[in-house]
């Protein structure tokens, strides 16, 4: 037997890997717009039901929590930078309802938008200076030790 | 002291695919192509520049057959690290004519603390990026900043 008794299994791999790789740099490119698993699937020139599958297989997450997660990321990024409402970056980053959106965010991020928006204004508003003081990690734990005292 | 990068490399998975997208695609010129017995030793440099990027297949005899297949697997996945940043003077008009000649590119010309700059890939996977960089100096966001910052 050869090193590699196998070599048209390792190249159909290479070009699911490829294609795979082509849907997924479609959702970070265009999370915006109503990207659908048929729309994916077409991309990666693979059937519905196959692409959800390979994808996992591929990546180790489903397209569809792939995308969620860079919805998310997104969103957190325009609730900490910008003044736009919740719910327009809610259809900003491609969610299509908000109820939807508030859930996926909390899942993820483990506090709703409004939440996690308010905390980083509030962290914001503190000077540079002061956060790099205060919230460096104390070696020899005698922060927690004068908060307890 | 060391003091100088001239050669550098990517993992190809044709270097005859490879030498016709970064030679006329990305305009890099040929510098070597040596059939060493063992491999083909193959290095492109962009004219005036005497880094040579090399274009090398990951096979026998430097890896075994199995070891060359996971390293075609990452480089499919995206995985194999990027192959290089290149400057151009104006990014908008680069994107544009790229894209016309079928290149995939992963994002837009996106304006950033340090320039302007875009995201593509080669044939195989690997990412590149290109980009027209900012007259220095500028401010770096502080990285708490940064890591929200869009990145892909």
């Amino acid at each position: 037997m050869g090193p590699n008794p196998e070599p048209n299994v390792s190249r159909a791999v290479e070009e699911s890997n490829r294609r795979m790789l082509r849907a997924r740099d479609a959702m970070d490119r265009d999370y915006a717009k109503p990207l659908d698993i048929p729309t994916l699937a077409r991309i990666a020139h693979v059937s519905e039901a196959h692409f959800i599958r390979v994808f996992r297989d591929t990546f180790g997450e489903t397209p569809h929590r792939y995308l969620q997660r860079r919805r998310v990321e997104r969103a957190m990024f325009l609730l900490r930078e910008t003044d736009r409402s919740v719910t327009e970056i809610c259809f900003d980053v491609g969610f299509t309802s908000l109820g939807t959106f508030s859930r996926t965010f909390s899942d993820i991020v483990g506090d709703p938008p409004t939440t996690y928006r308010w905390r980083a204004a509030d962290l914001r508003a503190v000077p540079a200076c002061f956060m790099k003081a205060w919230m460096r990690p104390s070696s020899f734990g005698e922060a927690s030790a004068r908060r307890e005292g | 002291m060391p003091n100088r990068i001239t050669h550098t490399q990517v993992f190809v998975l044709d270097q005859d695919v490879a030498l016709d997208f970064y030679v006329n695609k990305l305009g890099f010129e040929l510098n070597t192509d040596a059939d060493l017995g063992f491999m083909r030793w193959l290095t492109v440099n962009y004219p005036g520049q005497d880094l040579q990027l090399l274009l090398e297949k990951p096979a026998p005899p430097a890896y075994d057959e199995a070891t060359a297949e996971q390293i075609r697997e990452l480089v499919t996945k995206g995985a194999a690290g990027m192959a290089g940043i290149i400057a151009v003077d104006d990014v908008h008009k680069t994107y544009e004519e790229l894209k016309a000649q079928g290149v995939e590119f992963t994002e837009e010309p996106t304006e950033r603390f340090y320039g302007t700059d875009c995201g593509l890939r080669d044939p195989f996977g690997n990412p590149l990026r290109i980009g027209t960089p900012k007259e220095g100096p500028f401010e770096i966001p502080d990285p708490e900043q940064m890591a929200v910052e869009d990145w892909s």
